[in-house]
């Protein structure tokens, strides 16, 4: 009896090692920006070029940073939600068009309609370098002293605008 | 024939000018140089098995520009390193810095090795003391021989 104990604790142990590294999701890379000043930068802004935006607009509001693209495939599964989000007016939402072709951008946001308060446009992706951005869309929720508190990487779902994003906008706007 | 043969060095010459219209590919074979061993150490994070060297995935290329810019800035390796560990994370270097952090993943294998040391040395001492080098008595060989005398 004992002579199987051992090994089958070490089954046990190994079966449960594996299922959680095969649960984890390799592309969250855990971002060293948070808790981290969101870094500043100036780019003109999609629909109206001669007017531009830089983060510290924003600075005394909370507000969700989206980086996106027309190009971008998860963008279109995501852009519902951010949509419907955006009607209830809780935080502004920046939305940065990311290595995109300005005609493209501004199709793409009449076709599927708009839910940014802002669309800067960074053509050739110096901005998303500054954030980490390594596979749009990416999220990133800014408090009101211009510090960034959280990332999403990859679409925004149901789920974690209920769980995480809407409770943290929450409790920093207290 | 003789105006064949002066063609000759026209083409020749004609050969050095391609040679050099393919030139600014490597403009600074010095930058270009540090730019490969740098990204060989460093983590394409869209293809995550390849170096940002190798990886052809736009956001390589466009890294491999901002490092290439900072090597023209005259930074050095660290600092092109940290540059991109501060935006990326410590996921971005193949060979992790050794700090606090990092102290299991470098240890782990060497502590896995002593513990497999230690449980190897205690089960070959276990195994000597359950078979204790105690030879036969005279009895026991008449009878083991009757035995095999018996079967055969």
């Amino acid at each position: 009896m004992n002579k199987f104990l051992l090994p089958l604790g070490i089954f046990i142990v190994l079966v449960a090692l594996l299922a959680v590294g095969l649960n984890l999701n390799p592309r969250e890379v855990p971002s060293p920006l948070i808790g981290k000043p969101a870094p500043a930068f100036t780019v003109p802004q999609l629909h109206s070029p001669e007017k531009t935006f830089s983060p510290q607009d924003m600075l005394g509001k909370v507000w969700l940073f989206n980086v996106w693209a027309s190009w971008c495939v998860s963008c279109r599964e995501e852009h519902p939600i951010l949509v419907e989000f955006a009607r209830t007016g809780m935080v502004p939402i920046v939305g940065l068009d990311y290595k995109d072709k300005r005609e493209d951008g501004q199709r793409w946001l009449a076709r599927f309609g708009n839910p940014y308060s802002i669309v800067p446009f960074d053509a050739d992706g110096r901005v998303g370098i500054d954030y980490g951005v390594y596979g749009v869309p990416e999220t990133y929720l800014i408090d009101k002293a211009g510090v960034i508190r959280f990332k999403q990487i990859g679409p925004i779902t149901p789920e974690v605008l209920e769980k995480k994003i809407i409770p943290l906008v929450q409790e920093l706007n207290k | 024939m003789k105006r064949l043969l002066a063609l000759v060095p026209a083409a020749l010459l004609s050969f050095g000018l391609l040679a050099n219209e393919a030139a600014p590919l490597a403009e600074d074979p010095v930058v270009e140089q540090r730019l490969v061993h740098i990204a060989g150490e460093l983590r394409c994070l869209v293809c995550q098995n390849e170096s940002l060297a190798g990886s052809q995935a736009d956001l390589a290329k466009d890294l491999r520009r901002e490092v290439r810019g900072l090597i023209k800035e005259g930074k050095s390796d660290e600092e092109v390193k940290d540059f991109l560990v501060s935006r990326y994370g410590d996921f971005v270097l193949y060979r992790p810095q050794v700090k606090p952090e990092t102290y299991l993943l470098w240890g782990g294998p060497f502590i896995l090795l002593v513990a497999g040391i230690i449980a190897l040395v205690s089960y070959l001492r276990r195994r000597n003391r359950l078979a204790p080098d105690t030879p036969l008595t005279e009895e026991e060989k008449k009878r083991a021989a009757d035995l095999l005398k018996a079967d055969s």
